[in-house]
C-alpha cells in the first residue's frame, strides 16, 4: 500500500531581501512512498533534499504540486502541500515526526524530558514518558550520567542521539529524518541503525536524507536520487551504487 | 473548537478621520495619519484561537502587538478607541461591545492577561499569595481555607516557594514576580491567557525557565494562549502558530516554523535575519 504520493512538488524561494531573486529548491519532483518502508533521500549538498523533507512536514510551503498522505485506513486522504494549518498541527501530534541534523532544545531541560516531552504532549504520563525516554537513550548509548544533564552542554554526537531518541519516541506512522546520524562516530552510528531498523520493524514509514551510504545500505529499502532540485533515479538500494550527482 | 475569533479589530489613539485606515499600515509605511494625526496602533486585524492552541505574536516595537492583545484581553485604554468584532465560545455578540460587568466577569473567569509590566498586574506591597488570592476573591471566592489551598497549588505548579507565600510581593526576584503573576492569571482555570512580553526584565537563564513552566502548566491544563513578543525565539518555543506585525496590520501568519524557516513577506524576512 502506499502511504504517500508526491507528484509535481515544487519550491521556489522569493527572497525579497536579495532584490527579489528566486531560488528553485524543488522542481517538479514526484514519487511514491510504500507503507513500512525505508526510502533513503540522497543527494550532493544544495540538491534538494532537506527541501523535500520540509515540505513534507510544512515547515516549507510548496509552491505547486501535491502530497497525498493516506493514514490510516478509515481517515480521508490529505494533501499535505496545500491543507491548513491547523489539518498539519493536528497531523504532526502522533501521525508524523520530523526530525532534523540540530537538536531544537529547550534550555534547561533535561535530556530525559526532551525525549520524553512529545509523548507528555500526547497524554503519557510523565513517568512513563520518561521510562520509555530512558529507553531510548539506552538503545542510543546515551551515557547514563547525562540523561538528567541538559544538552547544552552535550557534543555534537550526543545531541544528535537524544534528538533521534526525541523523533523516535512518540512512534509516528511517518518519520521524516534529515541527516539523523552525520555527527555520529561508526560505533554510536551502528547504535542507530540498529535503533532504525527496529523502528522500521513497528510498520513505520520513514523518508531519510542521509549523508553515509554506508548507513544508506544497511537500512534503506529504496533510494531517492535528487539532483539540481530534480529528480534523478529512484532505485532499489541494491541499485545504488553510492554514486550521487554526476 | 473556535475559542476565540477575531475580525477587523482595530486601535485608534488620536480623532481619527475616514481617511486614517488607507493611509496607514505596511504599504504606507506608517501607522500614523497624514491627515489628522491618529495613530493607528492596530487595524483590519482577524485571527482565530482554537482551545489549547499559543498564538504567537511577534513585529519590532510599535508594530502593535501589543495593543491587539490588549483588545483581544479586553483590557481597556481610557485614550484608546478600539474597533471590530471579538467572539469567545460561550458568549454572545461581540466582546468589544460588552458592559462593564460581563467584562469584569470575562477577565476575573476566562480571559487572564499577564502584564508586560510586574507593576501593572501586581500589587508589589501585597504578599505573593495575595496577589493571586485577590484574583479568586473578585471572581467570587469566599472560603478563606479555600482560596488558601489553591494558591498553594498555583504556587506549586508555577515553582514559586511556597515558604515565601506571606512575604511582601518587592522582596521577590524578578523571575518569582513572574510567576506570581503566571500563577495569578491561571487562578480561575482561564481559557485563554493572554502573555504581553513574558520575558522583560529576566535574566536569560531565568527566562528559560519561566518560559518552561508556562509552556509545561498550559499544556497540562490545556489552556489557550496568545503569546507577545518581539523576541522570536520566545515564540519559537511556545506558539503553535505566529503573526507577523508591522506598522499596525498583520502583514504574515502561519505555522511558526513555517514562519521563521519559510518566512513568505519582506518584512519577516528582514526580521528573521536580524536574529543575533
Amino acid at each position: 500500500m502506499t502511504a504517500l504520493s508526491v507528484e509535481g512538488l515544487e519550491k521556489t524561494f522569493d527572497v525579497h531581501v536579495l532584490d527579489d531573486t528566486q531560488v528553485v529548491g524543488l522542481d517538479g519532483v514526484s514519487f511514491d512512498v510504500r507503507e513500512g518502508e525505508f526510502l533513503a533521500v540522497v543527494g550532493e549538498s544544495g540538491s534538494g533534499k532537506s527541501s523535500l523533507l520540509k515540505c513534507l512536514y510544512r515547515t516549507y510551503d510548496p509552491t505547486a504540486g501535491s502530497v497525498r498522505y493516506y493514514g490510516a485506513e478509515d481517515e480521508e486522504t490529505v494533501d499535505l502541500a496545500s491543507c491548513g494549518d491547523r489539518t498539519v498541527m493536528g497531523l504532526r501530534g502522533d501521525a508524523i515526526g520530523y526530525t532534523s541534523q540540530f537538536l531544537d532544545e529547550i534550555p534547561r531541560v533535561p535530556a530525559v524530558d526532551v525525549v520524553a516531552r512529545p509523548l507528555v504532549e500526547q497524554g503519557t504520563p510523565t513517568e512513563a514518558a520518561r521510562d520509555r525516554a530512558r529507553e531510548l537513550l539506552d538503545a542510543l548509548s546515551v551515557p547514563e550520567a547525562l540523561w538528567d544533564a541538559y544538552p547544552a552542554t552535550f557534543s555534537g554526537g550526543e545531541r544528535q542521539r537524544v534528538n533521534l531518541a526525541q523523533a523516535l519516541a512518540p512512534d509516528p506512522d511517518l518519520l521524516l529524518l534529515d541527516e539523523p546520524t552525520s555527527a555520529l562516530d561508526p560505533e554510536t552510528r551502528r547504535d542507530a541503525i540498529d535503533l532504525l531498523e527496529t523502528s522500521l520493524g513497528d510498520g513505520t514509514t520513514v523518508v531519510g536524507v542521509f549523508h553515509d551510504t554506508d548507513v544508506v545500505a544497511a537500512v534503506a529499502d529504496r533510494v531517492v536520487v535528487l539532483d539540481d532540485g530534480a529528480l534523478e533515479a529512484v532505485l532499489p538500494v541494491e541499485a545504488f551504487d553510492g554514486e550521487v550527482g554526476r | 473548537m473556535t475559542l476565540l475569533e477575531a475580525s477587523g479589530v482595530e486601535t485608534l489613539y488620536g480623532p481619527g478621520c475616514p481617511d486614517c485606515r488607507d493611509a496607514t499600515g505596511d504599504r504606507a509605511g506608517t501607522n500614523q495619519c497624514p491627515h489628522c494625526g491618529t495613530v493607528v496602533a492596530c487595524a483590519e486585524a482577524d485571527l482565530d484561537v482554537e482551545g489549547g492552541e499559543v498564538l504567537g505574536i511577534v513585529g519590532e516595537s510599535g508594530s502593535g502587538k501589543s495593543s491587539l492583545a490588549e483588545a483581544l484581553a479586553l483590557e481597556r485604554d481610557p485614550e484608546a478607541t478600539v474597533g471590530g468584532e471579538v467572539s469567545y465560545a460561550g458568549h454572545d455578540g461581540n466582546l468589544l461591545d460588552v458592559d462593564y460587568q460581563t467584562r469584569h466577569d470575562l477577565r476575573t473567569g476566562d480571559i487572564s492577561l499577564v502584564h508586560q509590566h510586574v507593576r501593572d498586574g501586581l500589587d508589589l506591597e501585597f504578599t505573593g499569595g495575595g496577589n493571586v488570592a485577590e484574583k479568586l476573591l473578585s471572581a467570587g471566592w469566599r472560603s478563606y481555607e479555600d482560596v488558601r489551598a489553591r494558591v498553594r497549588e498555583l504556587f506549586e505548579e508555577t515553582e514559586i516557594p511556597v515558604a515565601r507565600m506571606d512575604d511582601p510581593t518587592r522582596t521577590y526576584s524578578g523571575g518569582m514576580q513572574r510567576r506570581v503573576q503566571i500563577a495569578r492569571a491561571l487562578a480561575t482555570d482561564p481559557d485563554l491567557v493572554v502573555l504581553d512580553e513574558p520575558t522583560t526584565g529576566l535574566d536569560v537563564s531565568v527566562q528559560a525557565r519561566v518560559l518552561d513552566t508556562f509552556r509545561r502548566v498550559q499544556r497540562e491544563e490545556g489552556v489557550a494562549a496568545i503569546v507577545v513578543s518581539h523576541d522570536l525565539g520566545v515564540v519559537r518555543l511556545l506558539a503553535d502558530r505566529t503573526l507577523v506585525m508591522r506598522h499596525g496590520r498583520i502583514v504574515e501568519s502561519g505555522l511558526t516554523d513555517r514562519v521563521m524557516e519559510d518566512p513568505h513577506h519582506e518584512y519577516t524576512q528582514t526580521l528573521i535575519n536580524s536574529v543575533l
